[in-house]
């Protein structure tokens, strides 16, 4: 065998997009391309200087096979599908902020009930994890199940309505107090972890 | 082929994975992809806790340190995940397309024939035979965009110039780039 030396092979350290998650050089194809050029001058300027400077633009253009007509057709497309991403964005920021926690409270034994508070995961509250939190901080039974409807809710052995309120309200800045209400409701069944 | 993929929806079992099975495992992907050896050692270490996920539709994903390195499928060869190939540049043998394709290519559209041999594409020198994976990049773009499996050899493909030339497996934000363990 030849005496030659092994190719050295070190792991590159690639970059990605907050916004899009692909490598910035291809945020131009994302439709959130405004944003992506945005995060990349606040976190990366000399990447920013490299990819979006004017002399790289031309070289791009200069260097691909497209002609003119189709430049600018595509251009138009891009405009299109990043307005109507933003309109989706806009519509999906809505229907959040109209989505409301409902905390329950329902009977468990004669003397016993529990705490139960439905759709905190449209907010991107990690359910598990809020479960595990309030279980803590009561010294109960907490947990994560699924009603009849589907849908995660959180269960808490207790009846601890408005200490929950509280508790999310501090833990969870992002849910409006006004997105939460508390009801009562009475539950036949056991409600198992 | 991850067009619709769903982690948390499909997964149906997850475990460890025995050193000889790891072996195994490094031994296979040695003789698959020549380019890896040098690699190897650093993203499969020997004593690597390597997980094995296993998914509906006899999918199964290969993960260090809950970052997803390798995917199978039946008993297809095992094929790295195109993140692990934007580290590891040299692993795979590479095509590139055109700037006109970039956009379908993202929208998981199998690759035609025209769109590697016009000007602005590139095919390599030797042939790539069929049914082998590669890795797409796209012109005047440095990462890859895209894991492919060749349909026609690469000489086939220069020479007959129609048909579908390379099947995408992978592209830049498909589900299983936009997937992660937790």
């Amino acid at each position: 065998m030849s005496s030659e030396p092994e190719p050295v092979v070190t792991k590159r350290q690639v970059l990605y997009c907050g916004v899009c998650t692909l490598p910035p050089e291809y945020c131009e194809f994302a439709a959130s391309r405004k944003k992506c050029e945005e995060w990349l001058k606040d976190t990366h300027p000399e990447e920013h200087a490299r990819l979006y400077n004017d002399q790289a633009i031309t070289q791009k253009l200069a260097m691909t096979t497209l002609s003119e007509g189709r430049v600018a057709k595509e251009a138009a497309k891009m405009e299109k599908a990043m307005s109507k991403e933003e309109a989706r964005m806009a519509r999906e920021l809505e229907k959040k902020m109209a989505s409301k926690v409902v905390i329950k409270r329902a009977e468990r034994n004669k003397r016993k009930c529990v705490t139960i508070v439905l759709g905190l995961d449209v907010f991107g509250v990690d359910l598990k994890k809020t479960a595990k939190t309030f279980a803590n901080h009561f010294a109960c039974g907490g947990s994560v199940s699924k009603n009849p409807q589907g849908l995660d809710e959180i269960v808490v052995q207790g009846d601890f309505s408005d200490e929950i309120l509280e508790l999310i309200h501090k833990n969870h800045p992002e849910v409006p107090r006004d997105n939460i209400e508390l009801t009562e409701e009475k539950k036949p069944k056991k409600a198992a972890p | 082929m991850f067009k619709k993929f769903n982690l948390q929806g499909t997964m149906s079992g997850q475990n460890s994975v025995k050193t000889s099975t790891v072996r195994n495992i490094r031994l296979k992907l040695a003789k698959q992809f020549p380019g890896l050896e040098p690699c190897l050692d650093d993203i499969l270490p020997r004593k690597a806790n390597l997980i094995q996920i296993k998914c509906k539709d006899h999918i199964t994903l290969y993960a260090v340190d809950s970052e997803i390195l390798f995917f199978q499928r039946f008993e297809d060869p095992i094929t790295p995940t195109l993140r692990l190939l934007h580290q590891y540049p040299e692993i795979l043998p590479q095509v590139k397309v055109d700037r006109g394709a970039i956009k379908f290519v993202l929208s998981g559209a199998n690759i035609m024939c025209p769109g590697l041999t016009s000007p602005g594409a590139h095919l390599p020198e030797e042939n790539i035979p069929k049914d082998a994976i590669v890795a797409v990049m796209a012109e005047g773009k440095e990462h890859a965009l895209a894991i492919g499996l060749t349909k026609m050899s690469t000489n086939d493909i220069k020479s007959i110039n129609k048909g579908n030339g390379i099947d995408l497996i992978q592209y830049l934000n498909d589900p299983l780039w936009k997937t992660r363990i937790d």
